[in-house]
């Protein structure tokens, strides 16, 4: 049986697409068949992340309303073996996702013999949203160091736990995990930004991984590839623990702390 | 810290402030989303030994009601007083 997880923040801007991109191609590296499905209709940028725009041809909206059969409209990655994408409708509006349409996609994807469906939420609160997180068996709760982020997570751990099925049919709840993005170790030490335990302290979910704020996320959306395959970045290296992390390996948080300083530079800089 | 650092003016630490602001604001939004906080029960039995202490009323004679309307929340409050009140403050 598939795995449903859906990437969710309420805010925008904050890293959803990265991790879900990231995410899903590092399930697919470390062998299990994963379906990546992009929820934002009407602006749909997954593909863009996963390199695959110029290979859409039907839709997640045009399966809903069976104007292609799902095989039609999944994208096989040409780099990842097990890896597909399903992207969402750029001219529909997103009232086009109808519960009982994307059940009956999850349901196929079930029968395709696929481990893990990631369900990549749009900003907001509205039917998108909602639909990503509807069906999750487990939530990866984006954030940022930041006030308005933190406290979007928080609202949308309060629908985790009110809105989605499993709260709904009184099953076990979503299980949440929380992503940290964005983070900044230097200026965590120096007190202008809240820290990974801040944090922790305030959402009081697990943590799954700190991706640290790092030039390569950029270099690598502008090349299309998801930054989980650049093995040699911060971030990249931060989304492979994570992943491994997902699947049971208990390993340290890396990049959470500024890196030590030489005497040279304590003296010019500060520690 | 380097040397220079004893120079430098005290930083403004608005990490802490952020934390401080979220906790309120969170606590506030999470006990708006529960339909009965779980303060009520204790903050009716606070009121009510309060009250015992000047009336001698019953249990059930307190009613407390926490609603919601729009931005604002409203503690609706009823204690019943039995009718020896009157004649409890001539003594006074």
């Amino acid at each position: 049986m598939a795995r449903v997880i859906v990437v969710t923040s309420g805010k925008g801007g904050v890293g959803k697409t990265t991790t879900s991109a990231s995410f899903a191609t590092g399930l697919a590296q470390r062998g299990y068949k994963t379906a990546v499905i992009d929820f934002d209709v009407g602006l749909r940028n997954l593909d863009l992340i996963m390199g695959c725009e110029r290979r859409v041809v039907y839709d997640f909206v045009n399966v809903i309303n069976h104007e292609a059969n799902l095989n039609q409209a999944l994208i096989k990655d040409k780099r990842v073996e097990n890896l597909f994408i399903l992207p969402a409708s750029q001219t529909r509006d997103k009232e086009a996702l109808t519960a009982d349409g994307v059940e009956r996609i999850l349901k196929e994807l079930h029968q395709q013999d696929f481990d893990y469906i990631v369900c990549d939420s749009p900003a907001g609160i509205e039917r998108g949203a909602h639909m990503a997180l509807y069906f999750a068996d487990e939530a990866l709760i984006t954030t940022n160091p930041e006030v308005s982020s933190v406290r979007d997570s928080d609202r949308i751990l309060g629908i985790l736990a009110s809105k989605s099925r499993r709260a709904e049919q009184g099953d076990e709840p979503v299980k949440e995990h929380l992503v940290l993005c964005r983070y900044a170790p230097d200026r965590a030490d120096r007190g202008d930004m809240l820290t990974v335990e801040d944090v922790l302290e305030i959402l009081g979910i697990p943590l799954l991984g700190v991706i640290p704020e790092s030039r390569s996320v950029l270099q690598s959306s502008n090349a299309g590839v998801p930054v989980v395959l650049d093995e040699t970045s911060e971030a990249g290296k931060a989304y492979g623990d994570l992943v491994d992390r997902f699947l049971g390996k208990d390993l340290p948080h890396r990049f959470i702390t500024a890196e030590k300083k030489n005497f040279f530079q304590r003296l010019f800089k500060g520690g | 810290m380097s040397i220079f650092d004893y120079f430098r003016t005290p930083r403004n630490r608005s990490a802490a402030v952020a934390k401080e602001r979220l906790q309120i604001i969170v606590a506030h939004e999470r006990s708006g989303r529960r339909k009965n906080p779980d303060f009520l029960p204790a903050l009716k039995q606070e009121i009510l030994n309060v009250v015992r202490k000047y009336v001698a009323i019953e249990q059930d004679q307190i009613k407390v009601h926490l609603d919601r309307e729009g931005e604002c929340e409203v503690l609706e409050l009823n204690i019943v007083l039995p009718d020896e009140v009157s004649t409890a403050r001539q003594h006074q």
